[in-house]
């Protein structure tokens, strides 16, 4: 990836795409709020965005950090503050927070990565 | 595309909520059925929920992958029925008992309670998502 247009925009991108994964995790939480003996799942995001980021300055090697399945990122459960007795792990104001916060990042890098856009609009256009 | 999964994941618990306020609703409403097709008093219903991994995400690496919800079955309550001594009753026993249907109306109201706070939430996690997919649309506009 020599593009500089493309390194310009591939961090944000995989900001993107790995805040849209982290979304349909907290989704699937929510969703399975009163499903007996389910897990809460979630990921490391600050983790998993480093091992894209040195994964790709490594011109498209595997990154050390064990990011390379498929571009997806490593799924962890959930601890609870407190157990339930049907075996759920999830606490549904704890995932509607996480869900919220998700929401309002994916937004932020969402406003950065059109900020660049526009930025290299700009200086095409003059 | 991660986001437009949310809408499957967020479908399939909603649905699912859904039958669970329909037996409820179905267990309230006959409370006090004596008598079924069968001639037995009606049984408590209830909705078993499963967890059912998303097939794109199934990989042997990663065991955990988000997952939609899926009714199990609906299974039917084993609680004993309650008698209630009331001779006149065409549909008394020997002693005078009738068998009235094991509901615990109580119990079904924090189900309903449940099941459309349930419903709610999914319902805002679409619209949430819903909103996020569509200013990804316009991103560099």
């Amino acid at each position: 990836m020599t593009n500089p247009l493309d390194n310009l925009l591939h961090f944000q991108g995989e900001a993107l795409k790995l805040r849209g994964y982290r979304q349909e995790l907290l989704a699937a939480n929510i969703a399975n709020a009163d499903t007996p003996n389910y897990k809460a799942v979630d990921f490391d995001f600050a983790k998993a965005l480093r091992a894209e980021a040195q994964g790709t300055g490594q011109s498209g090697a595997a990154a050390p950090g064990g990011a390379a399945t498929g571009g997806k990122p490593q799924v962890q459960y959930r601890i609870p503050a407190q157990a339930s007795l049907d075996g759920n792990s999830v606490e549904i104001d704890a995932a509607r927070a996480q869900f919220a916060g998700n929401t309002v990042r994916y937004e932020a890098a969402m406003n950065t990565l059109s900020m660049q856009i526009k930025m290299m609009l700009s200086a095409i256009k003059g | 595309m991660s986001l437009l999964n949310v809408f499957g994941i967020s479908e399939s618990a909603v649905a699912a909520q859904s039958q669970r306020l329909n037996v409820v609703a179905s267990n309230i409403a006959n409370a006090n059925s004596v008598s079924g097709p069968d001639g037995q008093p009606y049984r408590a219903r209830e909705v078993v929920f499963r967890a059912v991994p998303t097939k794109a995400a199934q990989s042997p690496g990663s065991a955990q992958s988000p997952a939609k919800v899926e009714v199990a079955g609906v299974v039917e309550s084993a609680a004993p029925p309650r008698t209630v001594y009331d001779p006149q009753n065409p549909m008394a026993d020997a002693h005078g008992y009738v068998e009235l249907p094991n509901v615990n109306v109580v119990d079904e109201m924090v189900n309903m309670l449940s099941a459309s706070r349930s419903y709610q939430d999914n319902v805002e996690v679409m619209n949430t998502t819903k909103n996020l997919l569509l200013k990804t649309l316009t991103l560099g506009e």
